[in-house]
């Protein structure tokens, strides 16, 4: 149940995110000043924790994605399907984990 | 000396606060909440208490039950969002000190209390044949071997009950999805090697509404009272389906 309900809540945010970044990587064609205007705003501390969020729901949304083909496809995978969803919480937890200090050490300017 | 054994020897009973969902179609009102204060037994389970109240306090409580003890199938319902058969859920397992709440299983229309209109439900039943297809007209009975009737043994438990496919969300949103219990019976003749329409069951199933709808939510097999595995034999039947036989 709750491995559904994130599959979703994360595919949702991900679609909204691909289409804001769609459309400003369209502006490009329009005009690259504004194109250049647009992308310094996403410069702030706000952008830059929303990007945490972001790679955090990709990093679910993909690895669950696999769990859910191999339910699918893997004679076994329904058996271990529980195993499988706390590995890719664990996996992604390691990934985010790994990834979280550096993106912050960048939003916020500091080193590590 | 008596008295102690009694104490000894003696069921607990404690009293418990049912919510119960209450609809009444002739009475124009929306459907609410009604609390019980019932007393029970440490033995009792939900459908007891259902008897309490409808016995004791209130004779217009309409539910379902039949056999009472796990094997009809007339009972499933939501306890405390969860569905379960009342005739198999004891009070005590619950958390009593907060309410129990009951209600309907969801996903199909609720003709009154706790009873719901189940002919889509059977309407999905039928449609995957429920019933053995076979040309041959043998004098004695159709041999199968252990080994055989092992890979579908697990669906033959099935009590229509629908407790999964009322927890499905796939299907509350979209009521036409055939639902986990058809599902599972066409699995029980799908791989039955006495049966000899797996392909026809197979290409009903490959359908808009058939098993793709499946999410793999794994609510089913959760709910299952029979403690089947629903998903698994979902799975196997979308597999059945990519080799086009069983
Ligand atoms: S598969 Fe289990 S939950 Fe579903 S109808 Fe049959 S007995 Fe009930
Ligand atoms: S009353 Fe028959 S299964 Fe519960």
């Amino acid at each position: 149940m709750w491995s559904w309900v994130l599959h979703r809540i994360t595919g949702v945010a991900i679609f909204f995110f691909l289409l804001v970044h769609v459309l400003d990587t369209a502006l490009v064609r329009l005009s690259p000043e504004a194109y250049n205007a647009v992308i310094s705003t996403y410069k702030i501390p706000l952008i830059g924790l929303a990007e945490l969020g972001l790679v955090a729901a990709i990093l679910f949304h993909a690895l669950n994605g696999v769990r859910v083909i191999l339910i699918d496809f893997w004679r076994k995978g329904v058996k271990y399907q529980n195993v499988m969803f706390w590995i890719v919480i664990a996996i992604a937890a390691i990934a985010f984990l790994g990834f979280a200090p550096r993106h912050l050490s960048h939003v916020f300017g500091f080193e590590i | 000396m008596a008295t102690e054994f009694e104490e000894l020897g003696a069921v607990p009973s404690f009293t418990v606060t049912l919510f119960v969902r209450r609809f009444n179609p002739e009475d124009g009102q929306e459907a609410r909440w009604q609390d019980f204060d019932v007393e029970v037994h440490g033995t009792d389970r939900v459908l007891d208490a259902l008897h309490k109240i409808k016995w004791e306090m209130d004779g217009s409580l309409t539910f379902r039950r039949s056999c009472a003890h796990g094997v009809c199938g007339s009972d499933a319902m939501r306890i405390n969002g969860r569905n379960r058969l009342a005739c198999k859920t004891l009070v005590k397992d619950l958390d009593i000190t907060q309410p129990i709440y009951v209600e309907p299983i969801k996903g199909l229309a609720v003709e009154k209390d706790l009873v719901v209109d189940m002919n889509p439900f059977y309407q999905a039943y039928r449609d995957i044949k429920p019933f053995l297809i076979a040309s041959d007209k043998p004098e004695k009975e159709r041999l199968q071997s252990a080994a055989q009737h092992s890979k579908f043994e697990d669906t033959t438990k099935c009590i229509l009950c629908a407790a999964c496919t009322t927890s499905c969300p796939v299907f509350w949103t979209d009521g036409q999805y055939f639902g986990p219990a058809a599902i599972v019976n066409a699995h029980r003749f799908i791989f039955d090697s006495r049966d000899e329409a797996a392909e026809v069951r197979i290409d009903i199933l490959n359908d808009k509404e058939g098993v793709w709808r499946c999410r793999t939510t794994f609510n089913c097999t959760e709910a299952c009272p029979r403690g089947i595995e629903v998903t698994k034999a979902i799975a196997e039947v979308k597999q059945a389906i990519l080799r086009g036989k069983p």
